[in-house]
């Protein structure tokens, strides 16, 4: 630590010192935003010019070069059309289901594989491995085991335990849960490894102190392990909620909507609107109110998390 | 004696009952989380093939698929996949460590408006903006190109990732500012002190920004619907759609594709654990 103290409070090289004050600072700031240039370029290019011409198109209506102003309309039209309405609630549907079955599954399953040995770390690993496979060979993988026939894969476990076989995507009334069903697989060991990660950090001598007690192992979980798990499940939650919402890779591959619109999400409809039927208006006012969910949800579970903490 | 290991202290429960209930909801798990994947691993080497199922067991070993997958163009997409993950995360690699050399290293005006950018760009994610991405990529402002149907447009719009930035500029926190110091005393220029002393101390974060990076390329899905119109250009994710309903071949190349666009990532994963762990853990509590 000593010789290398003393350079950095050495006074500059006597050769230099007479630029080196008045130019240092300067010069400082130039490195700085050269080293960030390509980041902010980018960013700029593919975040944000993006982003100001969605919300101007917004307003706009948009026919082949022409675009009139048209204010709210296309806001309207989004809150108040059936397709629209219906595509909001199936993403938030969708969004909750798959939020509230990953937490609770990945909870669960946190507890019972928390522990140093070593083939605890291999069941973990194994888990995980939904979490790194590609989206799109996912859902082409549970597309083929939600075959509705009895042959299906998944109807055949069903047959196991005696159930009938069921439609899966083939039916109206079960597509929307058969996706929901395959996003909690994938999004359940995400979960639990970061629960597992908060697990690490309660404190052992609690454990120990509640079992001088006498306390069980249900009323260790209830009072000790459960609240300090408080922020990391509030994490989870907004991320899980997030990603729900903007869900569109699981529904393009998995029904494209169907059957009958009953799987239609929002931004598959914004992305049939926007593509197919160049209604880019209004597609574009779909994601700007996708954008805006977002931000509530994340700024509404903050304030939560602070007043919880105060 | 009790130990105090884990909440439920289930390591501790010894004997023959307790023994069975674990080996039973284990192996479970490892069944449900794999057994897909497996299937998919299995079935696509397999000789007979029921379009409606997996064969969890081998029925006969057959390369067939990956033949055939040769005349549905299967290893231009794949081609295709590894053109834009090679060069998007080499850009986004470099990228994010000359950008977090700045954020953590530097002071100047403004510095605290950039975080905030950084922080921005995670709440835009592609799925917002897809649509004026479509049209901004169409005709770039300023430079007038069109990067419809090209390898830029694949590359470019992933090159900045406020993720890799944050995970690198908190790791590059750490390092002694007194190295680089030493350095420029003895003369060695901004870029040369990045290189021969920053980033070598930075090979631990480069491997989390590294496979992170290189996950979330591979993943991509909208972007490349949106920028390649053409088959040729197709990346293999988006290509499978196309594999699916084929009366002659059935459902064997789909699986063979599938299979091919599995395993970078979790070749990926296995190899870079630890890593993966480290930035799934800062980048879940760093939100």
């Amino acid at each position: 630590m000593g010789p290398s103290v003393t350079l950095t409070q050495a006074p500059p090289a006597p050769a230099t010192s007479r630029r080196r004050p008045r130019r240092a600072p300067r010069r400082g700031t130039l490195v700085a935003w050269a080293f960030l240039a390509p980041a902010l370029l980018l960013f700029l290019y593919f975040k944000f010019i993006p982003m100001a011409t969605g919300l101007v198109m917004s307003f706009q209506e948009i026919r082949y070069l022409d675009s009139t102003w048209v204010g709210l309309d296309n806001y309207r039209t989004i809150l108040t059309d059936e397709a629209f309405t219906a595509a909001i609630r199936h993403s938030v549907v969708l969004a909750l289901g798959t939020t509230a079955g990953s937490l609770v599954l990945g909870l669960v399953l946190a507890l019972l594989i928390e522990g140093p040995a070593r083939y605890l770390w291999f069941v973990r690993t194994a888990a995980f491995l939904p979490v790194v496979t590609t989206m799109a060979v996912v859902a082409e993988v549970w597309r083929i085991m939600y075959h509705p026939g009895d042959t299906g894969m998944v109807n055949s476990i069903l047959g196991w335990f005696g159930a009938d076989p069921q439609p899966f995507l083939a039916s109206e009334h079960s597509s929307l849960l058969s996706i929901m069903g395959m996003s909690v697989w994938r999004g359940t060991p995400y979960d639990m490894m970061i629960f597992l990660a908060g697990l690490v950090g309660v404190d052992r001598t609690l454990y120990e102190a509640a079992a001088v007690d006498g306390a069980t192992t249900w009323k260790r979980l209830r009072h000790i392990t459960l609240p300090a798990l408080r922020p990391v499940f509030w994490i989870l939650f907004t991320l899980a909620a997030i990603r729900g919402l903007r869900v569109f890779v699981e529904v393009y591959v998995l029904t494209n909507g169907g059957p009958n619109g009953s799987s239609e999400v929002l931004m598959t409809l914004v992305y049939k609107l926007g593509f197919q039927k160049g209604e880019l208006g209004v597609a574009s006012a779909g994601g700007i109110l996708l954008f805006l969910a977002t931000l509530l949800l994340t700024v509404l579970v903050q304030v939560m998390r602070r007043r919880q903490a105060a | 004696m009790m130990r105090f290991d884990s909440a439920l202290g289930l390591e501790a429960r010894r004997g023959p009952v307790a023994t069975a209930v674990k080996v039973v909801v284990y192996a479970g798990m490892v069944l449900v989380f794999t057994g897909p994947l497996i299937g998919l691993l299995v079935s696509a080497f397999s000789r007979t093939l029921d379009p409606t199922s997996f064969s969890l067991w081998p029925d006969g070993f057959t390369l067939d698929n990956f033949v055939q997958a040769a005349d549905k163009n299967v290893y231009r997409y794949l081609l295709n996949s590894f053109v834009v993950v090679g060069f998007g995360l080499l850009l986004q690699m470099l990228v994010s460590v000359f950008a977090a050399y700045s954020l953590s290293r530097k002071k100047f005006r403004g510095m605290a408006v950039v975080m905030l950018i950084m922080l921005a760009t995670m709440m835009l994610p592609e799925e917002i903006i897809a649509i004026p991405l479509s049209l901004v990529l169409a005709d770039l402002p300023l430079l007038h190109a069109d990067l419809i149907g090209t390898y830029a447009g694949m590359i470019l719009p992933v090159g900045a990732w406020g993720f890799s930035i944050l995970v690198m500029t908190e790791f590059m926190k750490e390092v002694p500012v007194e190295l680089e110091e030493a350095a420029r005393i003895d003369g060695a220029g901004e870029l040369r002190t990045f290189f021969t002393i920053i980033l070598p101390l930075c090979r631990p974060a480069l491997g989390v920004i590294g496979v992170f990076g290189f996950t979330m390329i591979w993943d991509q899905y909208l972007l490349p619907l949106i920028v390649a119109p053409e088959p040729g250009m197709w990346t293999l994710p988006i290509a499978l759609r196309s594999l699916r309903s084929d009366e002659e071949v059935g459902i064997g190349v789909l699986l063979a594709a599938s299979l091919l666009a599995l395993l970078p990532s979790i070749i990926a994963f296995l190899a870079f654990q630890r890593q993966f762990m480290r930035g799934l853990t800062s980048g879940a509590v760093k939100g």
